[in-house]
């Protein structure tokens, strides 16, 4: 019973996806009205679900229960907990976010199922502490993930679907093979196990950075990194824009999860911590540059928001790669992580659900037809124009502080030269951002329809808004989760 | 009570933006006296400081964040010194002149004075911050309302010129925050006092010189320094008057307020092995700036340049590393920031009323503009350091003091006075003196109480100063006194 209790927040989320299906299986379909009317009740259920997933996180940090469960398979700790909230977050965002797109859409209760069992998904990535865990936990979350990129059924969500899951499945092989890599040389598929091996090993180096090779190339695709990436563009643009968002976010976020557990917990110590930093390192120069030089040119919001993930993800990973530079147990690359992906989500989930809003009332997910939205609708448009100040790095937005952190653990693992390349990719990055900011507000529109979002969008929209504001001003809370969620490595 | 100066303007821009539709004729009031306020609050301040005592005094701190698990403890500190405390005052003094000077603004008049109050909040938070972090925050936060101000309520080519003032402006601080982050991390302390103490950064994990030139960047593209100019005239030229003020009024002296705060203060030893460094591009900026007036047609970018050349003064007198040189720069920014606000706020009233900035096609307006040209004439009277006006206290106390060290390059700074003789009273005979062209025959004088107000403050403040120059540079001295210590 204590597993399970442990586990509640992700049973929370699986149970609540169930429960839909079964809702929606039993509700009768007869007509466009009947549809419509259970809309609010199918959508009502997932974020009671999402909620209740939360709530369990919470209680859990309220009694301050850690612990590991079902022999060594799952742990909760700071960690654990930082990221359920996280996904549990998300996923309820996502739900309103997507009200307006279940309007026209079939298969209503297969999406919503699908997105809090991906988020089961991804919480177990996080809580995964066994290798064969952390693998099932990838699959679940990818393989809800396939289905819910080619819901729509259009011509380029089929493409983007069979690129997703013609990619993911080769990235799944080649993580499975330094996994088993893993195993070979330790004999054993827990983390703890695989430490214990890893500290002490004085031969094998070779091998166990193959391992480290191929678990960062498999991965690499979750996190979106060049040069893993390909498949970003297309499946962006293609998927319907609130799994977009879900894929940026919280499937990105899930992708560094799993790498900080396996490589903090399992390769943290020893012989190869030295050369796994300098990979992460060369990734992140290389993944900013990249994405941020692609995104530069890219006509379709969508595909820019795709390329700019990729460069973020490159910043991300500046965090990992300061870890272990200099200093196997300096927390502050870990921590820098973990706040960076929490600001991260507000930011980019404001943006993402502003132009849900923007490009349904516009007919149009191109940059140059935003032109004079802030004349339609300024609180849209001030709304994204936050999100993307925050995207670029201005104060006092929640980006603001995570890039200055990012920043400041590479100072401190002496890696400022690749401080330097990121700072210089947040001015790439400011030309693009602030290219939509000055198309809405600097330029006149077509016509002078004033447009609303509809009540849903404009509720999350103003909570990301206010959230990557509060972060800004007031980041103490969120610094303190991370540090705490870092202090999960320390070893010795 | 000083952040209250700094934050009020915030509470005034909220109270506009929740304004109803119909009320938005109400936002200046609001706007202008939000201004007020500050400006009383700044002034009282100025007659408060304890000059016998100096040091930075007004200090609030409190912390902001604080992290447990490394040196990346942030805190909200802010003081004023001899230094700071007349450019806070400059400040709040042009604020509320481009909020007066705004008066009649047409196009969303709203959001125009919620940026303008966001803008001013963002300037007195630059130069009162004693955190590094912190300076950094402000630092950047000024470049999203000059963002909109320019972009949206600029002229010509607006949106080119708001890109390029941010993006030059951005990369700039983009290499100021790996220098703050390297000094923190070395000093661990983001505290200017602290890091100002901390003596040598040669144990660093970059050379002390990078440090250095990171810091430097960011300050040379604000100031700024030929051959990071290029943004000035297209800012100045396409910003709506108000925002060209406060551009040439304040904006540019965060650059030259940096290179005497940061860069001198916390790294005197680079700062001294490069001061030949310096003062050569401190001659180029004053020449160059001053040959480029000569060619300009318009109105706005003749004195955009003119600026390259004056913020030139303020970077020769600190390459002099004494005293003299250093009070002088920190006059000649104060004095500069009087003079050339004025400038931009009488063109921008011309140019409200012929609708053109040509000089070639103004001619004569003398006789319709008496008001203006007398102003004028004073402006750029002062502005070539005539005597008894505030420039010449600044630019003669930059060459004594520079004089010593860099014989020749001061002498290259005195011919940039020749020039400017020069370029300004060739302006002023072509567009005022002269015959009246009959199609300007209907232009009228400025006249409301608006414009007339603003403008007779600040040829008091610039007469004031020509004066009796002690009453501002004997703070400013007291000021920069300890940096000169340190730079010996």
């Amino acid at each position: 019973m204590d597993d399970l209790h442990l586990l509640g927040p992700q049973l929370a989320l699986l149970i609540g996806g169930g429960l839909i299906i079964i809702v929606d299986v039993l509700l009768p379909i007869a007509g466009r009205e009947a549809y419509l009317q259970r809309r609010p009740l199918l959508s009502g259920l997932a974020i009671l679900a999402a909620a209740g997933s939360a709530g369990w996180s919470l209680v859990l940090v309220l009694t301050d229960e850690r612990g590991e469960a079902f022999d060594g398979m799952i742990a909760v700790d700071d960690f654990t907990l930082f990221f359920n909230f996280l996904f549990a977050g998300v996923a309820g965002v996502i739900v309103l976010a997507s009200v307006d797109f279940l309007d026209r859409h079939r298969f209503q209760g297969e999406y919503l199922a699908l997105i809090l069992i991906a988020a089961a998904g991804m919480s177990l990535m996080a809580a995964g502490t066994d290798l064969i865990m952390i693998f099932i936990a990838l699959e679940l979350q990818a393989i809800a993930l396939f289905a819910l990129v080619g819901i729509s059924k259009s011509a380029s969500g089929s493409e983007a679907t069979l690129k997703f899951l013609l990619l993911s499945a080769i990235s799944t092989a080649i993580t499975l093979y330094g996994m088993a890599y893993l195993f070979g040389l330790s004999g054993e598929t827990s983390l703890d196990g695989i430490f214990e091996y890893v500290s002490n090993a004085d031969e094998n180096r070779s091998a166990l950075v193959l391992a480290a090779v191929f678990l960062t190339a498999g991965l690499g695709f979750k996190m979106a990194v060049v040069p893993f990436q390909m498949w970003v563009p297309d499946v962006y643009e293609g998927a319907p824009t609130p799994i977009t968002a879900f894929l940026s976010v919280a499937s990105k976020a899930a992708g560094f999860a799993v790498v900080m557990r396996i490589f903090l917990a399992a390769l943290g110590e020893g012989i190869v911590t030295t050369d796994w930093a300098y990979l992460f390192a060369a990734i992140a120069a290389v993944s900013m540059t990249v994405g941020n030089v692609l995104a530069l040119v890219q006509g379709n919001i969508k595909r820019m928001l795709g390329y700019s993930s990729i460069a973020q993800a490159g910043t991300i990973l500046i965090g990992l790669a300061a870890v272990a530079a200099e200093d196997p147990q300096l927390l502050l690359g870990t921590s820098s992580v973990v706040f960076f992906l929490g600001a991260y989500a507000f930011t980019n989930i404001g943006a993402f659900i502003a132009i849900i809003a923007i490009s349904h009332k516009i007919g149009s997910d191109q940059i140059d037809d935003y032109a004079g939205v802030a004349k339609r609708s300024p609180l849209l448009a001030l709304g994204l124009a936050a999100c993307l100040f925050s995207l670029t790095g201005f104060p006092p937005t929640a980006g603001f502080i995570a890039k200055v952190y990012v920043f400041n653990a590479a100072v401190q693992a002496d890696l400022v030269w690749l401080a330097i390349i990121g700072v210089i990719n947040s001015v790439i990055a400011a030309y693009y951002y602030l290219r939509v900011v000055l198309n809405m507000f600097a330029r006149d529109p077509e016509t002078d329809d004033a447009f609303l979002p509809s009540p849903y969008l404009g509720a999350a929209l103003a909570a990301a808004v206010v959230g990557l504001f509060a972060i800004g001003i007031y980041p103490t809370p969120l610094i303190e989760a991370s540090e705490s969620a870092a202090r999960v490595f320390v070893f010795g | 009570m000083l952040t209250f100066a700094i934050l009020f303007p915030l509470v005034g821009a909220v109270l506009i933006a929740t304004l109803p539709k119909d009320q938005e004729r109400s936002a200046r009031v609001i706007a202008a006296i939000t201004a007020v306020i500050v400006l009383g609050v700044v002034a009282y301040l100025f007659i408060d400081y304890d000059r016998g005592a100096g040091g930075y005094q007004f200090i609030d701190s409190t912390t902001w964040l604080d992290s447990d698990i490394s040196d990346f403890d942030l805190n909200y500190a802010v003081g004023l010194d001899g230094l700071s405390l007349p450019l806070v005052l400059l400040t709040a003094f042009l604020g509320l002149v481009s909020v007066l000077i705004s008066w009649r603004i047409e196009l969303r008049p709203k959001e125009y004075f919620v940026w303008l109050l966001v803008l001013e909040t963002s300037l007195l938070g630059v130069f009162s911050s004693l955190d590094l972090v912190l300076f950094f925050l402000f630092w950047e936060v000024e470049l999203v309302p000059m963002f909109f101000l320019i972009s949206i309520w600029g002229s010509g080519n607006r949106v080119y010129s708001a890109w390029k003032y941010v993006l030059y402006t951005f990369l700039g601080s983009a290499f100021m925050i790996v220098g703050i982050l390297t000094l923190g991390f070395t000093a661990g302390t983001f505290d200017i006092r602290e890091l100002a103490e901390f003596g040598s950064f040669d144990d660093a994990i970059i050379p002390a010189w990078s440090i250095f030139t990171l810091l430097s960047i960011a300050f040379l593209v604000k100031m700024p320094i030929v051959p990071f100019h290029t943004w000035l005239p297209d800012a100045h030229t396409d910003a709506p008057t108000a925002v060209s003020v406060m551009l040439a009024g304040v904006l540019l002296k965060m650059g030259g307020y940096g290179i005497l705060r940061m860069s001198f203060s916390i790294m005197p030893e680079q700062a001294s092995d490069a001061n030949l460094v310096f003062a050569v591009i401190a001659a180029v900026s004053i020449l160059y700036g001053a040959m480029m007036t000569l060619i300009q047609t318009d109105l706005k970018r003749l004195i955009a340049y003119s600026s390259v050349s004056h913020m030139g003064y303020v970077l020769l007198g600190a390459s002099s590393i004494g005293l003299v040189g250093l009070t002088g720069a920190a006059t000649q920014m104060v004095t500069h920031g009087l003079i050339t606000g004025m400038l931009f706020a009488l063109v921008g009233m011309v140019y409200d009323r012929a609708h053109t900035r040509e000089i070639g096609e103004l001619r004569g307006l003398a006789t319709r503009m008496p008001f203006i040209t007398a102003m004028m004439l004073v402006a750029g009277l002062a502005s070539l350091g005539l005597p008894s006006l505030a420039g010449f206290a600044a630019e003669v106390t930059v060459f004594l003091g520079t004089f010593e060290r860099h014989e020749a390059l001061t002498i290259v700074g005195v011919i940039g006075v020749a020039f400017a003789a020069g370029y300004i009273l060739w302006m002023i005979q072509r567009v005022f003196w002269g015959e009246l062209d009959p199609k300007w025959a209907e232009l009228t004088d400025a006249t409301a109480w608006w414009e007339r107000g603003p403008i007779i403050a600040l040829t008091a403040a610039i007469i004031a100063i020509g004066v009796y120059p002690a009453w501002i540079m004997d703070l400013l001295r007291d000021g920069v006194a300890p940096i000169a210590e340190r730079l010996a």
